[in-house]
């Protein structure tokens, strides 16, 4: 079993991106957040157990559905909740949205929205570390659906070919928006894949954080020993729409049901006070800490300011030539 | 000076910057062993390796997106895309993250990486001859060059080497033989400046890569009947630098631009719109444009020849504007 301070913290890590996104939902509602949330919930033993087995500069590109990535990455919730507000003092300055998470000085590249489209990222990020003699290797994480895509394809294929230090880490969650995983793949153990690539494969539970994070760490040292990428794929569940557009017309009520009894945050803090790894009371005060932590993340957000008009045009380039300054058209 | 080809310019800033910059090195298909599909990396893979010189498997998307993930990661690298044609296998991820990572994360990211692509025609037919520069030029945080001659060729592409932005690099296939004067000793083109190529007083015609050369050889036409064409090669499509036009239009009263893609939504169509728009009193006849006839293109020759413009087309124009 873990010790007990890593089972308290994977505890508070979960239950942190569970209230942090309570409140995501609480503000898309209030309209204090726009565009597209696509929301984390169900899925957070996978983040916060592979990417709590990463050492913290190992590289990390993920999808639009970043949240959780990010907090488990330790970005700060403050700078998150300013981002979904679009607020100047937001991780990407308001220009990125809950799409666009991003902290390159923790090695976390970003939140990508095109579908299978980041993973070659990955590869570019592992060819770095390769090129300069470094230790760090790169996660790619995607869904079941960005392997249907050819991204997923020439990713695996190049960094097989180049044996680069890849990890690529799908989270079947068993749909693409509102298709079924047994509609849109020829097949559903989604890891099998990576034999066309001539790497090795390996699914775990999903729903369980110490399953996550072991079978991350054996990839992690399957992939700094040289031999090339891993495909992980993890068996997991959203328990909410696939954005807060989702009437989710597509699954049964019971469907839902049957996985929320598998929530990776209650039934981690069940087993491990069976265990006798801590008591509820410690337990507890984690997921004390995480609420106030969501919560002035929220009061942070909101007393933020806006962006200036006149910043409009920055950072389009790093170096920019000639005019690029915000004229009103 | 001495004289060299625009294939011999590309390869010796390619050489001088990977000679200077540890951190620079080229990817793409075909490049290492075969030498590139036009010959422009021949013996790199001699001199520096496989670790610069990489070989990659035909995977277009992930070329340019892992060149970028490369540039993220603190390289330089020139991906090769061999035909601006297979580049739109690449469009996904030139426009939606080469291009945005500066942006879209609030100017915490850079993505200094060079494409290089080389564009043209020889009877290569529909899929292997278009003119897709605009569709590069179209995007902010892209920057976007297409010189003509050997000297800007290197020093444009030295400068695009060292900018920390994505820059799309564009070669013509039928100039890469095409010669001329390069100092041997190091200089830099800036990106992102236009050149009055040749000065004169009657009228004023721009354009780009191949076309600026068959603008130049019209105009040494037209002297001897005592025209004086002044010419401008606009070398970089983004960011367009438009004060030598305007300063030019200011001057002649009259314009040629020249170039091969469409009409319709052109390059020519936004030179010509921004003329209208900062330098509309000083035009004494509509603006001439010069283009490629609005179809996919032909393998036949005959049909080939009448597809693309050529200096004829240019001469005509220039008669037509000063009538
Ligand atoms: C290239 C591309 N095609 C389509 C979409 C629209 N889209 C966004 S998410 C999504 C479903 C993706 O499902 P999956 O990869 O399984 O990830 P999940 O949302 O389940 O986490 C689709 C079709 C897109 N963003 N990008």
């Amino acid at each position: 079993m873990v010790d007990k301070q890593l089972a308290l913290e994977w505890y508070r890590k979960m239950a942190l991106i569970r209230r942090f996104e309570e409140k995501c939902a609480e503000g898309y509602a209030y309209a204090k957040i726009g565009g597209f949330l696509h929301l984390y919930i169900g899925q957070e033993a996978v983040a916060v157990g592979a990417i709590g087995a990463l050492n913290d500069d190992d590289d990390i590109v993920t999808h639009y559905r970043d949240h959780g990535h990010a907090i488990a990455r330790g970005l700060d919730t403050n700078a998150l909740m300013a981002e979904l507000y679009g607020k100047a003092t937001g991780c990407s300055k308001g220009r990125g949205g809950s799409m666009h998470f991003a902290d390159a000085s923790k090695h976390f590249w970003g939140g990508y929205a095109l579908v299978g489209a980041h993973l070659p990222l990955a590869v570019g990020l592992a060819m770095a570390s390769q090129y300069k003699g470094e230790n760090r290797l790169a996660m790619a994480i995607f869904g079941d659906g960005s392997t249907n895509n050819g991204g997923f394809h020439e990713s695996l294929n190049m960094a097989a070919v180049f044996k680069l230090p890849v990890i690529f880490l799908i989270e079947n969650n068993l749909y693409s928006m509102g298709v079924a995983l047994h509609r849109d793949s020829s097949i559903s153990d989604l890891y099998k894949r990576a034999a066309s690539y001539g790497i090795h494969g390996e699914a775990f539970d999903g729903m369980d954080v110490q399953a996550a994070y072991e079978a991350t760490k054996r990839a992690v040292e399957h992939v700094r020993a040289g031999n090339g990428p891993v495909l992980l794929e993890a068996k997991t569940y959203r328990f909410r729409g696939h954005s807060m557009a989702d009437p989710e017309m597509y699954r049964s009520k019971e469907e839902v049901e049957f996985w929320k009894q598998k929530d990776p945050i209650t039934t981690w803090k069940a087993r491990c006070v069976e265990a006798g790894i801590a008591t509820a009371a410690e337990f507890d005060e984690m997921e004390a800490a995480a609420n106030r932590e969501a919560e002035e993340s929220v009061k942070f957000a909101d007393e933020s300011p806006e962006p200036e008009l006149s910043t409009l045009c920055d950072y389009i380039y790093a170096n920019p030539i000639g005019q690029t300054e915000y004229q009103p058209v | 000076m001495r004289t060299i080809t625009v294939r011999q310019a590309i390869q010796e800033a390619l050489r001088e910057e990977m000679r200077r910059d540890e951190n620079v090195f080229l990817m793409g298909e075909d490049i290492a062993y075969y030498g590139s599909a036009y010959g422009v990396t021949k013996g790199f893979v001699d001199e520096f390796g496989e670790k610069r010189v990489k070989d990659t498997p035909i995977s277009e998307t992930a070329i340019i997106g892992a060149a970028t993930g490369a540039a993220l990661g603190g390289l330089r690298p020139i991906p090769e895309i061999m035909s601006i044609n297979f580049a739109l296998q690449a469009l996904d991820q030139v426009v939606n993250h080469s291009a945005k990572l500066s942006y879209m994360f609030g100017g915490q990211m850079k993505v200094p990486m060079v494409m290089r692509t080389p564009a043209g025609w020889s009877q290569l037919s529909a899929t292997h001859s278009q003119t897709l520069e605009l569709l590069f030029a179209y995007i902010p945080g892209l920057k976007v060059v297409m010189p003509s001659t050997p000297y800007d060729h290197k020093g444009l592409l030295k400068s695009a080497i060292r900018d920390d932005d994505p820059v799309i690099f564009i070669e013509h296939a039928l100039i890469y033989g095409a010669k001329g004067e390069v100092p041997e000793e190091e200089y830099l083109v800036p990106i992102g400046k236009s050149v009055v190529r040749r000065p004169g007083k009657d009228v004023t015609v721009v354009a780009y890569s191949r076309m600026a050369m068959l603008a130049m050889e019209a105009a040494n036409d037209l002297a001897a009947e005592g025209i004086d064409v002044e010419v401008i090669d606009l070398r970089t499509l983004r960011p367009l630098d438009m004060e030598p036009v305007i300063e030019s239009v200011k001057k002649t009263n009259r314009v040629v631009i020249a170039e091969e893609g469409w009409k319709t939504y052109g390059i020519g169509a936004e030179v010509q719109s921004r003329i209208y728009e900062e330098a509309f009193d000083y035009i004494d006849a509509p603006v001439r444009r010069v283009a490629g006839v609005e179809v996919p293109a032909p393998y036949n020759k005959h049909l080939e020849m009448a597809a693309y413009p050529h200096k004829a087309n240019i001469v005509a124009a220039i008669r037509e504007v000063l009538k």
